[in-house]
């Protein structure tokens, strides 16, 4: 008999609520002693802390939903059994969704032009901003693209794992739900394409430099939140079967997981560097002066960091194939990739708004521990609520004799 | 090349196939090759085939790739023929990176199907004997190398694990280069009959 009503492991609950209770006194903290201290640095490294790891933390949530939608249409079957743990994790995306869109919206309606410098920009008719980036980034696109795109996520989300356990009670061998599930998985593709894949990143971060402008910046951005989304998967994954759940998901499941990990730190690579080099080779100032800050400036360290912990570790480690189903490995690389994308957004946000005064301290450390406190929290709740094993897939038999 | 002598048993199906297969092992038999008409997943464990290493040498080939692009381009740069190309440094090290890159998977690329081919012993030109004339068609043929002394009762085995058809023949073990109706497997092919 398989163990399909999952239990939040006493452990769990009390390290999040720990982790949680971190998060919230290190906000109010902040808030007393940085938000409303005198210096203006301090109170642009509060805004960047919460911009960068309410960012971060709903695009890799919300890449659970992203891969549930691809497998969904590529009809993948090796996806199914631990199909939960993504569902759990992309349900929960609306409340990311609510504390980025407050940071966000907070930041644009005070007008606080020390982090998006076109706040201001946009006031002076004398400004460098073509018109059609004048209405790109103006407050009321900002504040209604943002909302619609937050809206649909969190959505797409709730309804993909909706539609999913309601066709564990249906009749058996129906496949209604199923197709169902696969048209809203075509709408949030489309989504995703016009919202993650290309406007949203530009919007939320690369406009905080706002003279600056990279059209690979949205895929480079998507790849990282990807390759997190499956790390976090990943140790889902591991953790769950550790506890005795999720029987069915074999060493094949996990090859298949750490795949990903690989291929997309490689794809990562692969876009971070297009990026870097077509604006290393081409040497224009207003382009370049994006780097010159990240590579020879303070941010150095961030810079090669991100090459090692995002490039270096997971292709060197991940390569050979008994390392891809060794859990102790996949676990080291995905904690790895974790805290090696969460340095390429700190590296992405800081620079803009706190300029050469980087620091990793206190505010910092409790806001993410109150982050991974959240998505520990919610996504273990999540799955308490639900079957682990989708009965009534049409492809539950597939994924039982699945080999990656 | 050698000469020796084969059981051969040849099977409708993948479900018969599997536990034959471990019947077989079990039983002590030695299973010389089995061919396929598709790849059948988890065969090669069942056979309990070693995994491959051959992306080990893709990854060597690969290694060997990165070091002589990134090797030769930068003497040339460097110490053969210094050039200034736009105000870059004699050592752009971002711009030979796409080379580096596709010399590596070059190098992997070919190294790896020549490997694969050697491993395999396939090549345009090279023919290996041919034990079922449906084994790329319907069936799953299973080849058992056997001596005089127990080729009858290797058959007898065989046909008891469910095979549609067991049979002997004498057959050259490697491959050779030529044509199929060589002089050898003519003779081969006059004795058996």
């Amino acid at each position: 008999m398989l163990n399909q009503e999952f239990k939040v492991p006493a452990k769990l609950k009390t390290t999040s609520m720990v982790l949680l209770g971190i998060g919230v006194v290190t906000l109010i903290a902040g808030v007393a002693t940085m938000l409303l201290g005198k210096e203006q640095l301090e109170q642009n490294r509060f805004w960047s802390v919460l911009l960068q790891n309410s960012i971060f933390f709903l695009l890799i949530s919300l890449a659970s939903v992203f891969i549930l939608s691809a497998t969904t249409l590529a009809q993948g079957a090796w996806i199914v059994s631990f199909r939960r743990i993504p569902e759990a994790i992309g349900s929960v995306v609306w409340v990311f969704a609510t504390i980025a869109g407050i940071v966000l919206l907070t930041l644009v309606w005070t007008d606080n032009f020390h982090i998006y410098a076109w706040l201001q920009d946009g006031y002076n008719p004398h400004n460098s901003l073509n018109a059609l980036k004048n209405f790109f980034l103006s407050k009321s696109f900002f504040t209604i693209w943002t909302v619609v795109v937050l809206v649909l996520w969190s959505w797409f989300g709730i309804k993909i794992r909706q539609l999913s356990v309601r066709q564990d009670s249906e009749a058996k061998g129906s496949t209604k739900t199923y197709w169902q599930n696969f048209n809203i998985s075509a709408g949030f593709i489309f989504v995703f394409a016009l919202s993650l894949a290309s406007t949203i990143p530009w919007l939320w971060i690369m406009s905080l430099d706002s003279h600056w402008f990279s059209t690979m910046f949205s895929w480079y951005t998507f790849a990282s939140s990807f390759v997190s989304g499956m790390s976090m998967i990943m140790l889902w994954i591991l953790y769950t079967k550790r506890h005795g759940y999720l029987e069915i998901v074999s060493t094949e499941h996990v090859h298949d997981v750490g795949k990903f990990m690989f291929a997309f730190s490689i794809f990562w690579t692969y876009l971070w560097f297009s990026q870097f080099m077509l604006i290393w080779y081409a040497n224009i100032p207003e382009e370049t002066v994006y780097f010159q800050i990240r590579m020879h400036g303070p941010y150095r360290i961030f810079y090669w960091l991100n090459i090692i912990l995002n490039f270096v570790c997971p292709i060197l480690i991940l390569m050979p194939r008994p390392n891809k189903r060794n859990y102790f490995v996949v676990t080291l690389v995905a904690i790895i990739i974790l805290v090696g994308h969460w340095i390429d957004f700190y590296q992405m946000v800081m620079p803009a708004t706190v300029q050469e005064h980087w620091k990793i301290g206190w505010f910092d450390l409790g806001i993410v521990c109150g982050f991974v406190g959240l998505v520990m929290y919610l996504v273990s709740n999540k799955l308490t609520k639900a079957p682990l094993v989708p009965q009534n897939n049409p492809l539950l038999k597939e994924t039982i004799i699945h080999i990656a | 090349m050698s000469i020796k002598k084969f059981a051969v048993a040849a099977y409708d199906d993948e479900a018969v196939l599997f536990p034959a297969v471990k019947k077989i092992r079990s039983s002590g038999y030695k299973i010389h090759d089995v061919y396929t008409p598709f790849a059948v997943h988890g065969l090669d464990e069942a056979l309990g085939e070693k995994e491959s290493d051959l992306h080990i040498a893709g990854f060597i080939y690969g290694i060997t790739g990165t070091s002589t692009a990134l090797g030769f381009m930068s003497w040339i740069f460097t110490t053969d023929w210094p050039q200034n190309f736009g105000g870059k440094p004699h050592f752009p090290l971002p711009a030979f990176i796409p080379i580096t890159f596709e010399l590596t998977v070059l190098f992997s690329a070919v190294g790896m199907v020549l490997t694969f081919c050697y491993l395999c012993q396939i090549m345009p030109g090279v023919k290996k004997h041919i034990f079922h004339p449906r084994q790329t068609d319907d069936k799953f043929v299973l080849v058992i190398e056997v001596n005089d002394s127990n080729a009858a009762e290797t058959e007898a085995f065989l046909k008891a694990t469910g095979a549609e058809e067991t049979n002997i023949q004498i057959a050259e073990s490697d491959w050779w280069y030529g044509r199929f109706d060589k002089k050898e497997d003519y003779e081969i092919q006059q004795q058996l009959a």
